[in-house]
């Protein structure tokens, strides 16, 4: 049986209350993440920004022409000079032709840039869960990355798709509008500057209640996310066991905690937009006070107050834009964090800064004081361990569930790094040598033959990617697999559908043998499947071990003593100590613990 | 298009009528936000012609007052529409739950698991966005479409029908994006459901990734899909960016050309300047709803594909339901008497040269009866004992349980007499306790859940369950501790014993079991199990000497049934199948040959 770990359950970190400082902390690590995707795309930004920035004042232009053509244009043509008109009509034409494409070239470029940001967030989020040890796995759940990788980066996307248009132009245009304004009237200006502190106070405000309830709602959608994914998965037995009632009424809490959350969130924005509405609709009812006191007093020209009341006007009409672009990036910010939060989970197994190259190993493998445990201050899963296994040797594991057979297996595979002393292949720390040589040198085939969506020659070929065909029949031959494989529907290319569905037990080990030959490593570890299989099957899997171990160093966590007994070594392990090491032969003769395994053997015959 | 978003309307219906009511307070907010400028106006030319303080007064107070009901009105729209939006949002998710929950297994195989999160996550979320401001904002826009286009009219026909003409390219172009952007917005958002397939495999695949190196060939994979998906979004916003253009260009030109003509009809003195004027004034309120149209349609085209996708699921039949009048069956007085007759199954995507999983199987499984099912792998075995709780139904013949075929029985009867323990035990996010009680009957008491709990987890020999940190109520799972394969399989069979079923199914429930557990195990289970049917998939001699009866599978038929001893001896293709006493003795005596299986278990006792 494989000896799993048993680290202690962590705390959902989804649900983690998180102290002022984490808060700080996980917001700048979004924001730098956030800053990290835009920079190699300054250059596109400028480029947008400047194409946005055109587009305005085309729009700009436009009532300004119009102006121009009735007031300049229209008595020159009336005086016979029907030049001015026709420029006038030109400039309209030319501002809504340039307007026209450079709303194209914006609006097409936003998503251009965005989608560019995304696909490389998602490429690095992938990268990074693929590279993480099997602890993290254990802890981090399928639904919580599926989650990452498909709400949270649809959050950002909302923010990336319009985001940029929406605070270069408006932004500007707010910039410009005050400028005009303080330069026209400095009391005015005064006046709308004032305002700006209630509409900065609000801001603050929304800030805060934001960003609680978007980190809510990312919260309870990968919740939601991961009791379905895990629903989908299990659905034989939700029916089997009519667990359908109870599902439902679980996932029903779930979506009202989720449509609770998005509620909070949209309510809280429904205060903050009609509060911004107030205050702009409140600042031009003041400055038509104020102006139209000045006016009266003779301050302030009456033309200078239309004009003040209308930029006035304008000033604030992108104020609803900016009030959504901003709920927009609380929410990807939000999403973001969990995403950062993700990428900032330490490696335990890093790749080496500078590896030491290995393109064909020997196959020796050394053992050098290498003790583990699982967390700092966890016990001592294995005790400080010396061997060393000569390249071709058979190795077989012999103990007890837990006794540290899987760990030493899974230390070899670098699924785990050693707590303390090294592991060597061929003399070279496995630390030192790239995740790419290490996999093409050392293969483990785990119990769990897991098959992916696709054809059988397709999970066979994962093994070794650029195979050809003839080389996956090949190594299915050479296992032994080619058999039933020919039978099924399509032969090698039969889809083997969600979760090998179609394919038994015994066939899954039998193309996971042939993905592991056609792989073709120097060091072989196998956890041997305990899966009983019909005689014929279980001849066929014992020849297909046979050819797979061939010439290679092997380490097999074996759990039958037929397995144990074509070993050129064997290995008790116990209590994660080796406390055997001998052929079959010698420790049978030495009369330990598995020389009366071997006894008891005898006399179960 | 019209005709998803016309089921949506359907769906809406109990919340219409606030929608109506967020209608009206958005169409008022516009009122409101027109109203100001007029009377802004209005003060600066009074105070032009020398103004009191009182038109000062007056005219701010106005002002405030628009101003302050514009933004309640803002804030009641939302209130009106967005809450009750979030409700039908809710509603409709659990009912795509709900109605996926009990799709059949086939469903399932079909359907990429991303696919069905997506349409969960995504698809409903742009439903709902739909419903709360797509609806309202695309009315609005067009209620300010038309009237402007109206005041048009009176200002001036003639340049009116200058504007009018714009609009007919408008109507050709919108066409033409619809159904360019539907497609584009199909491919999308079903790219979006395999990618998300991916990432839940690479994931529930890493032991295989890792344990080949193959991280970076997945990442390949992975890129290609996201990219494919960039490219898609990248046509989309092309798609999308063309439109606007038009949307920006065309009645901007039209005021180009209208300027032209406008100026030349002044001159000639058929319009006024002052008519001219109020044209252009109106004319610039039309343009920007006209620049919005892109949006709005593109929102509604998401929405629309989101429907389309969410109903192919709900209209997708559940071939495998309760029928209507299900046959009275007594659970508590069930024997347990399975009788298979003439069973055929095949695979519905399965193509047509492809023989039939089963072909005619017959069996008869007699009340409390252990029956051991032997055959090659691959022979259908785990598919025949997945017919009988109906998660397939047969493709011809029949299954009855004491004399009632399963199909004429309530789907929740059928699954509560029988019990199933699959090969690759899953198990939830839950306590052990939860995990193992999960079938057992709810009208038990804390003491008898008790006992039960204990005597199934001592009778799957799953007695580690008690030393887990928190005993039974530790949380095991994906969520939870992360147990072994062998562990999972005996909480599996636990589970499926406590039950308590009339029919229990075990799908090679103990393969991860050494042999004399293995043995253990079934000696307990027949204590235990005293007077329960069971069918049980069995690979070793040891197995299958403890049941009852033998039934041997293969080519789809049960072409043997007797004792162990007697097939044995009668039948040449069980005995190449299952191999004798003797002969695994002899081949275990040669210890330099493979040879049979005994696990290290053996010496426990010494070990410690």
């Amino acid at each position: 049986m494989s000896a799993h770990p048993t680290a202690p359950p962590q705390p959902d970190e989804e649900q983690a209350a998180l102290s002022a400082a984490e808060n700080r902390a996980s917001r700048r690590r979004s924001l730098r993440l956030l800053g990290e995707l835009i920079s190699p795309l300054k250059a596109q930004f400028i480029a947008m920004a400047v194409m946005v920035v055109i587009a305005q004042a085309a729009v700009v232009a436009g009532p300004s022409i119009i102006a121009w053509g009735i007031d300049e244009a229209l008595p020159a043509l009336i005086d016979g000079d029907p030049v001015p008109t026709i420029q006038a009509a030109a400039l309209a034409i030319g501002a809504a032709l340039v307007g026209g494409v450079l709303t194209y070239g914006y609006v097409r470029q936003s998503v251009v840039v965005g989608q560019r940001m995304l696909l490389t967030l998602r490429r690095r989020v992938f990268r990074f869960t693929q590279r993480q040890d099997l602890e993290f796995h254990e802890r981090y759940t399928s639904g919580r990355i599926v989650s990452r990788q498909t709400s949270d980066m649809e959050a950002l996307r909302e923010l990336l798709d319009s985001g940029v248009n929406v605070m270069v132009g408006a932004a500007l245009s707010m910039v410009f509008m005050i400028i005009v304004i303080i330069g026209n009237d400095w009391v005015t200006g005064a006046v709308m500057l004032a305002m700006l502190l209630p509409c900065v106070a609000i801001t603050v405000w929304f800030q805060r209640r934001s960003r609680v309830e978007y980190r809510a709602i990312r919260t309870h959608s990968a919740r939601l996310i991961v009791h379905f994914v895990e629903a989908m998965s299990g659905i034989r037995a939700v029916q089997a066991f009519r667990k359908q009632a109870r599902n439902r009424a679980a996932f029903d809490e779930l979506a009202m905690d989720y449509r609770d959350a998005s509620l909070r969130s949209i309510q809280v924005f429904g205060i903050y937009q009609p509060s911004l509405r107030v205050l702009a609709n409140i600042t031009v009812a003041l400055v038509l006070l104020v102006g139209g006191f000045r006016v009266l007093s003779g301050d302030l020209q009456v033309g200078v107050l239309t004009a003040l009341v209308i930029y006035a006007r304008r000033f604030f009409q992108p104020i609803d834009q900016i009030a959504n672009f901003y709920n927009a990036f609380q929410s990807a910010v939000a999403a973001l964090e969990k995403i950062a939060d993700l990428l900032a989970q330490e490696p335990h197994v890093a790749e080496p800064e500078q590896p030491t190259p290995l393109p064909a190993a020997r196959g020796d493998v050394d053992f050098e004081q290498v003790a583990f445990r699982y967390s700092a201050d966890g016990p001592e899963v294995l005790a400080p361990l010396d061997l060393h296994v000569p390249a071709g040797q058979t190795v077989a594991l012999v103990g007890q569930t837990g006794a540290g057979k899987s760990t030493i297996a899974k230390l070899i595979s670098r699924f785990y790094d050693a707590t303390e002393g090294r592991v060597t292949l061929d003399g070279v720390d496995l630390r030192d040598i790239s995740m790419a040589d290490l996999s093409r040198n050392i293969v483990m085939v785990t119990q769990e033959a897991y098959l992916f969506s696709g054809t059988v020659a397709e999970n066979i070929a994962l093994g070794k990617p650029d195979a050809t065909r003839e080389e996956v029949e090949a190594a299915a031959r050479a296992i032994g697999a080619d058999a039933f494989i020919e039978q099924l529907p399509e032969g090698y290319d039969t889809d083997v559908n969600k979760r090998g569905g179609r394919v038994s037990a015994g066939q899954r080990q039998l193309i996971s043998f042939a993905r592991a030959f056609l792989a073709d490593p120097r060091v072989l570890i196998l956890d041997e499947a305990t899966s009983s299989l019909d005689i014929p099957s279980e001849r066929m899997v014992q020849k297909g071990l046979t050819s797979l171990l061939g010439e290679r160093t092997s380490l097999i966590i074996a759990h039958r003593l037929s397995t144990v007994m074509i070993a050129d070594r064997v290995l008790v392990v116990h209590d994660g100590r080796v406390v055997e090491d001998g052929s079959p032969r010698e420790l049978i003769e030495e009369g330990g613990r598995f020389a009366a395994l071997y006894e008891a053997w005898q006399e179960s015959l | 298009m019209l005709g998803s978003l016309g089921r949506l309307w359907q769906t809406i219906r109990p919340i219409r009528g606030r929608l109506y009511l967020g209608l009206l307070s958005a169409l008022l907010a516009s009122l409101m936000a027109l109203g100001i400028p007029q009377v802004l106006q209005l003060v600066v030319d009074r105070l032009h012609v020398g103004g009191t303080a009182a038109v000062v007064w007056t005219g701010c107070a106005i002002v405030l007052g628009l101003g302050v009901m514009e933004a309640a009105l803002i804030y009641l729209r939302r209130v009106f529409a967005v809450s009750p939006s979030t409700l039908v949002e809710k509603n409709i998710r659990t009912a795509f739950y709900a109605k996926v929950l009990d799709m059949p297994v086939s469903f399932h195989d079909a359907w990429g698991s991303g696919q069905l999160l997506s349409r969960m996550m995504g698809d409903i979320s742009t439903m709902r966005r739909w419903i709360a401001f797509g609806i309202i904002m695309a009315v609005t826009d067009a209620v300010t479409i038309v009237v402007g286009m109206a005041l048009l009219i009176r200002s001036s026909a003639l340049l009116a029908l200058v504007f009018f003409l714009a609009a007919v390219p408008v109507s050709f172009i919108a066409y033409r994006f619809n159904r360019q952007y539907s497609r584009l917005s199909r491919l999308s958002q079903d790219q979006n459901g395999d990618l998300a397939t991916t990432v839940e495999q690479s994931v529930q695949g890493i032991r295989v990734l890792k344990a080949f190196g193959r991280g970076p060939t997945a990442l390949d994979g992975f890129t290609e899909q996201a990219e494919e998906l960039r490219r898609t979004e990248v046509k989309k916003a092309t798609a999308m960016a063309r439109f606007d253009m038009f949307m920006f260009m065309l009645p901007e030109l039209a005021l180009g050309v209208a300027l032209f003509i406008g100026l030349y009809l002044t001159a000639t003195d058929q319009i006024t300047v002052g008519a001219l004027a109020s044209y252009f004034a109106t004319a610039t309120l039309v343009t920007g709803p006209v620049r919005m149209l892109g949006m709005m349609l593109g929102q509604a085209v998401n929405a629309a594909t989101a429907l389309d996708r969410h109903y192919e699921v709900m209209d997708e039949p559940s071939t495998i339901t309760s029928p209507a009048e299900p046959a009275a069956v007594d659970l508590a007085a069930a024997r347990g008497e399975v009788r298979l007759d003439g069973v055929r199954f095949r695979y519905q995507d399965a193509p047509g040269h492809v023989p039939d999983v089963l072909a005619g199987a017959d069996l008869v499984i007699r009340p409390g009866e252990t029956m051991a099912l032997v055959g090659v792998t691959g022979s259908g075995k785990s598919t025949l004992l997945q017919l009988v709780p109906r998660l397939y139904d047969v493709t011809a013949g029949g299954i009855a349980i004491d004399g009632v075929d399963v199909r004429e029985m309530d789907l929740a009867d059928l699954r509560t007499l029988t019990a199933v323990a699959f090969e690759d035990a899953t198990l939830f996010s839950d306590s052990v306790r939860e995990n193992v009680l999960l079938g057992a009957d709810p009208s038990l008491t804390a003491e008898q859940s008790e006992a039960l709990l204990l005597e199934a987890l001592r009778t799957a020999d799953a007695g580690f369950a008690l030393e887990l940190p928190e005993g039974v109520e530790t949380r095991i799972g994906e969520e939870g501790l992360s147990l072994s394969g062998g562990q999972r399989q005996r909480l599996a069979l636990a589970r499926a014993i406590a039950a308590r079923p009339a029919v229990l199914l075990l799908d090679d429930p103990l393969s991860a079991l050494d042999t004399r557990t293995e043995e253990v195990v079934t000696g307990r289970l027949r204590d235990v199990l005293a007077g329960t049917t069971t069918l049980i998939v069995a690979h070793r001699t040891s197995t299958v000497a403890l049941a009852d009866r033998v039934a041997l599978l293969d080519a789809g038929q049960i072409v043997a049934v007797g004792t162990h001893a007697e097939l044995m001896e009668s039948s040449s293709r069980y005995r190449w199948v299952i191999a004798t006493q003797e002969e695994e003795t002899r081949r275990d005596q040669d210890i330099e040959t493979l040879t049979g299986e005994l696990d290290l278990r053996g010496v426990r006792g010494e070990g410690r």
